[in-house]
């Protein structure tokens, strides 16, 4: 067991440089941030001095050596202008995307889990037909439009809840306040993730119905609920635990747009500001932080995956 | 083998004609696709220009209104579904041809070469791919065959995965085995006989894709880093409705919009599903 996670944490790690390799090609190709301090007082001493100074006068692959040098070290570099440790940007905004990212997670799990068993279970009902028609029209509607539609109900018309921030300013602050903030941007990003996971864990339950273990358990005359709760269910916690890997990466993009349109003081806030202002530093951390956290919930995925089912070989 | 194609297709057909939902909504994305091609016939004024009064509600004249600048927004909405629809399309054209070829490659060769494209899948893969976008989009000039390019370089690594699994599980089968035996070419072998069994679950991989792309684009002009104005499309003339007036007092300028990009991704969504089950062996009656 130690040796197949040893092998995969090896494996993660070539790719993981291959991310970064990539992430700072592509910005490096986006154009330097010194085009953006083009104005009628800055001169071209200015800009050559800020060019040196951010080490922007060095070709590609000098930069990028130098950054992932000090990137080992434990220094994830300092952000252009302000001059703030990304370390320390990061950290302050890490929390409320965690947060969102978190909720939406548990959210989306909570519809999805039970409405796929259900869907399963009563394949080619009515009822089935229902959910799965709903699961569809969740994967369906744009984040940003239902997040209109939630704003124009919920703000709106009913006033319930508020549409921006993450807690009203100068009273705000306590758990209610928050959770009436979170409310709406995470029910979106776990509208969004449950309507594929709902069909993916549907078909999967579908799979172990069909089983010859399951036809032997009714076969020796126990009730259908228990064959379902006892056999099925148990069996189904393998795609469930790859809907929980799958739903990171997908987390992580909805969090960018969703924070936007709810103005949720997190990392998606970050990156979209430091993309606009092409803020090396800021989108390199971003994109590493990221990339560590997907290949880490896949290779936690690998594990309980080979935990959870002995036919596979490590 | 063509008679023996078309004998076998007939049922797919049948099968798929099962799905009432589905072919509902086939008929309503080609009246959909047919509206959108049709658009400079069809559409009562020019998407660009100003014809009517600012924020008008609809009116005989303007069926679904004006925007903030007058322009009418039933032809606005008609020209963005071309727009969204081509940038779908063509955004999956890419992305299927890219993920197909590295798939059957990688599949068919092995090895190195297999072992090199599976951790570049996983690099694009694990990547939350917004941010791919978001940065890309910055590189280059934001407008439609930007977004194009974007969306079909991103969108390749689940079709490559797919279809290099088929390749794996084909090449155990023995008509290929014998191909293989026979000395038949590389060439005659990959394109000839294993991508034509693979086509099947490829199309229904696309058509996801396909929705994929239509709500991404949507999104990103929304945010506008996308189609850029004053090609209409169908994220960016929602651009502006999360401001509360708009929000509250003129719902023309984002509930038909909106409702069009939700019906065009919902029956995508439903004909690509009862595709899949019409493919799929394991439904023959």
């Amino acid at each position: 067991m130690w040796k197949y996670i040893l092998k995969k944490l090896l494996l993660a790690v070539p790719v993981l440089l291959g991310i970064t390799i990539l992430d700072y090609a592509l910005m490096s190709l986006a154009g330097s941030p010194l085009d953006m301090m083009v104005g009628p007082r800055i001169t071209e001493g200015t800009i050559a001095a800020r060019a040196a100074q951010w080490g922007l006068d060095q070709p590609f692959y000098v930069q990028y050596w130098n950054w992932l040098t000090e990137v080992l070290r434990g220094n994830l570099g300092y952000a252009y202008k302000s001059g703030q440790p990304v370390s320390e940007i990061i950290g302050s905004h890490l929390g409320p995307t965690l947060l969102l990212m978190g909720v939406s997670m548990v959210l989306g799990l909570i519809i999805a889990v039970p409405g796929g068993i259900y869907s399963a279970v009563h394949r080619y009902q009515k009822r089935d037909y229902a959910v799965v028609s709903l699961s569809f029209l969740f994967s369906s509607i744009p984040g940003f439009f239902l997040a209109l539609i939630f704003v124009y109900f919920f703000t709106v018309r009913l006033g319930w809840l508020p549409s921006s921030g993450m807690y009203t300013p100068g009273v705000g602050g306590d758990f209610m306040d928050v959770a009436r903030h979170l409310a709406m941007p995470a029910l979106v990003l776990a509208l969004g993730v449950a309507g594929g996971n709902i069909r993916y864990i549907r078909s999967s339950v579908l799979e172990i119905l069909e089983m010859d273990y399951l036809r032997t358990a009714t076969a020796k005359g126990l009730g259908r609920k228990i064959v379902i709760r006892r056999h099925a269910l148990r069996n189904a916690l393998l795609p469930i635990v790859t809907v929980i890997g799958m739903q990171i990466p997908t987390l992580f993009g909805g969090a960018v747009i969703v924070e936007q349109m709810f103005s949720w003081p997190g990392l998606g806030q970050v990156t979209w500001d430091a993309v606009l202002s092409r803020n090396y530093p800021v989108i390199m951390g971003v994109c590493l932080l990221s990339a560590v956290v997907v290949l880490a919930a896949n290779l936690v995925t690998d594990i309980l995956y080979a935990l959870v089912d002995p036919t596979i070989q490590y | 083998m063509s008679t023996r194609k078309s004998a076998k297709s007939r049922p797919i057909i049948k099968r798929f004609c099962h799905h009432k939902a589905a072919v509902v909504c086939l008929v309503i994305l080609a009246v959909l696709i047919g509206m959108a091609a049709l658009a400079p016939v069809i559409a009562p004024y020019e998407p660009t220009k100003p014809t009517g009064k600012f924020s008008q509600p609809p009116t005989p004249e303007h069926i679904l209104g004006t925007d903030k600048i007058g322009r009418d927004m039933y032809s606005r909405i008609l020209y963005a579904m071309r727009v969204s629809l081509l940038v779908g399309f063509l955004a999956t054209l890419i992305s299927t041809a890219v993920g197909v070829i590295l798939g059957l490659v990688s599949g068919y060769f092995g090895g190195a070469v297999d072992k090199a494209i599976m951790s570049f899948t996983d690099m694009v893969m694990s990547f939350p791919y917004i941010l791919l976008v978001l940065v890309a989009a910055a590189i280059f000039q934001p407008g439609m065959w930007s977004i194009v390019l974007i969306l079909g370089f991103v969108d390749w690594p689940g079709v490559a995965r797919l279809v290099r699994g088929n390749v794996l599980s084909l090449r155990e089968t023995n008509f290929i085995k014998s191909d293989i035996a026979a000395g038949m070419p590389r060439r005659y072998i990959l394109f000839s006989e294993i991508l034509p069994n693979t086509v099947a679950p490829v199309l229904v991989f696309a058509t996801s894709v396909f929705a994929l792309s239509i709500l991404d684009e949507a999104a990103l002009s929304f945010l506008g880093m996308g189609v850029q104005k004053p090609t209409p499309s169908l994220g960016n003339i929602l651009e502006g409705a999360e401001s509360l007036s708009v929000l509250t007092d003129k719902p023309w300028l984002w509930v038909p919009a909106g409702t069009v990009i939700i019906l065009l991704v919902v029956c995508i969504n439903f004909v690509g599903d009862a595709l899949r089950d019409s493919f799929d062996p394991r439904n023959e009656e």
